[in-house]
């Protein structure tokens, strides 16, 4: 058998980049870093988390600091992952479907682009848990800013932060957890590549585009 | 303060219980501080300065006798002063002189917002106190506490508060600010030695026409250990905004309390989805008919 890569129709085909992998690694990191630092000051049985971040007062100092660099780096990579992610009138279809989905009876779904509907639930989940994240964080931010805040103020920020990290960290676990299920999706954020079968099956309507992007069709005029 | 010979019953961030064998069977001790016996002379403040060894710093005088002008990481006490016109009384100025400090709340916000595991302690006689070698700096006790009492350290970034003079109360003393009052405003026993006595006050103030004279002793918190005679116990916010029914905000409640158990479950439970739609399931795997379908529609689109 020869070696598929040899075979033009069966070259690889560039999902990210390597700056967008770079963005989504860096942000992948500094979450985990995030999360379990958040989690040793939110519940006194995860308490011993802090010894990641080198002890309790080291935590409460990084914390903040790796929230910051997280909300950043998120900022880039959904700026360049926005127009991607815009719901359509197919991906509405794609939700209603939902036990099609999770039973992977993907060829009576509609066509897929870059992104389906569950990844661009995701990311919109992604950017408002951040988005409260940060502004209920800084309110919380013992250290420089919560003097400017009223006490009634902060707790209800300590609300918010605790239930959008929750959702936050809920919703990364569905995220990892599609990275395991849908194969060939780990390869796509490590290497950068997915086959075209992985394409064609799983994102029709993008790996028709990135074709006639290689290959256009003759004008007609 | 350090660890010492008194018995802790509740510890911050601790799920299970303290140990509990040895009980207060004395009862639990209680300072009264009686607003109207107190003079104002500040000689509690330099107690509590000289037996802490506490030293604020010289701040500026804006024209009224409250110095400091707020508790401090220095300032674990502070009379805080209040000129109120009794319309009741043709408008007669009175002034409202209250020692201000932690009350020792018998369910204390600061403990239940406290995410470092022994930070924060109360004692089987009632003190609350802080361990600053476990504080990490969070700040999360001043959320949680209804009187705005601890203060952050600008040098150490820990938490400070009145202690109640735990050190002192553990060898048998009364707390400095107790031994320095000239007045009697300030008086030392058991709580409920201080309710009785509180009631003859009440009785007094009542006969001299203070007919709203009370104790101020708020059960939303469960009791305190710090308890006022106050010649208004109607209107507890006219002494410089002591809080009329405090106790611990919903807020704190909510953050402290069903939040935690609900997210961890809910974490887990997402992560247990997933791994039992794997073991169910399985994964979502490219077969080799889609590489062949994928590689059919390339070649159309090549020779196209």
């Amino acid at each position: 058998m020869s070696d598929p890569t040899n075979d033009p129709s069966r070259r690889t085909i560039q999902r990210y980049t390597p700056n967008e992998r770079t963005n989504h690694w860096i942000v992948a990191i500094v979450f985990v870093l995030t999360a379990i630092s958040g989690l040793a000051l939110f519940h006194p049985a995860l308490y011993w988390f802090s010894v990641f971040l080198g002890g309790g007062t080291w935590t409460r100092i990084l914390h903040p600091f790796l929230g910051l660099i997280m909300t950043i780096a998120f900022v880039v990579l959904a700026a360049a992952m926005w127009k991607f992610n815009k719901m359509e009138a197919r991906d509405w279809q794609w939700l209603r479907q939902g036990r099609d989905v999770i039973n992977n009876r993907e060829e009576r779904l509609p066509e897929v682009g870059r992104f389906n509907a569950g990844q661009k639930l995701v990311f919109f989940v992604f950017i408002a848990c951040i988005l409260a994240l940060l502004l209920s964080g800084v309110v919380i931010w013992r250290e420089y800013f919560s003097l400017y805040f009223s006490i009634g103020l902060i707790r209800a920020a300590a609300v918010v932060h605790g239930v959008s990290a929750f959702i936050l960290i809920c919703a990364v676990v569905l995220h990892i957890y599609a990275g395991i299920w849908v194969k060939g999706s780990l390869g796509a954020m490590t290497r950068g590549t997915v086959t075209p079968g992985w394409a064609w099956k799983h994102h029709r309507a993008w790996f028709r585009e990135k074709l006639h992007a290689t290959h256009p069709r003759p004008r007609s005029d | 303060m350090a660890l010492q010979s008194l018995d802790i019953v509740r510890r911050s961030a601790t799920t299970t219980a303290s140990p509990s064998v040895r009980q207060a069977q004395t009862g639990t001790v209680a300072k009264l501080i009686d607003t109207t016996k107190c003079i104002g002379c500040k000689a509690c403040q330099v107690a509590c300065m000289e037996w802490n060894d506490l030293r604020d710093e010289i701040g500026t005088n804006i024209g009224a006798y409250q110095n400091p002008h707020d508790l401090t990481d220095q300032s674990w006490t502070l009379m805080r002063f209040a000129e109120y016109e009794n319309p009741d009384k043709g408008n007669d100025l009175e002034w409202l002189i209250r020692k201000d400090g932690c009350m020792h709340c018998a369910d204390p916000g600061c403990l239940k917002a406290c995410p470092a595991p022994g930070a924060i302690v109360q004692y089987s006689n009632g003190i609350v106190d802080f361990h600053q070698e476990n504080c990490i700096g969070c700040g999360y006790c001043i959320a949680g506490c209804p009187f705005d009492i601890p203060r952050i350290s600008k040098r150490d970034h820990k938490a400070y508060k009145c202690t109640l003079c735990s050190d002192r109360v553990a060898v048998g003393l009364e707390p400095a600010c107790i031994k320095s009052c000239p007045t009697g405003a300030l008086v030392w026993g058991t709580k409920e030695d201080m309710q009785h006595h509180a009631a003859e006050r009440v009785e007094d103030l009542k006969s001299r026409g203070f007919d709203n004279a009370g104790l101020y002793d708020p059960p939303g918190v469960g009791g305190t250990h710090v308890m006022y005679v106050l010649h208004h116990a109607d209107q507890p916010q006219l002494y410089n905004d002591l809080p009329a029914d405090p106790h611990i905000s919903p807020a704190v409640g909510l953050w402290k309390g069903a939040t935690k158990p609900l997210a961890l479950t809910g974490i887990v439970l997402t992560a247990l989805a997933g791994f039992f739609h794997y073991i169910r399931i399985g994964r979502n795997e490219t077969h080799e008919s889609d590489e062949q379908a994928a590689a059919r529609e390339t070649e159309r689109a090549r020779h196209e």
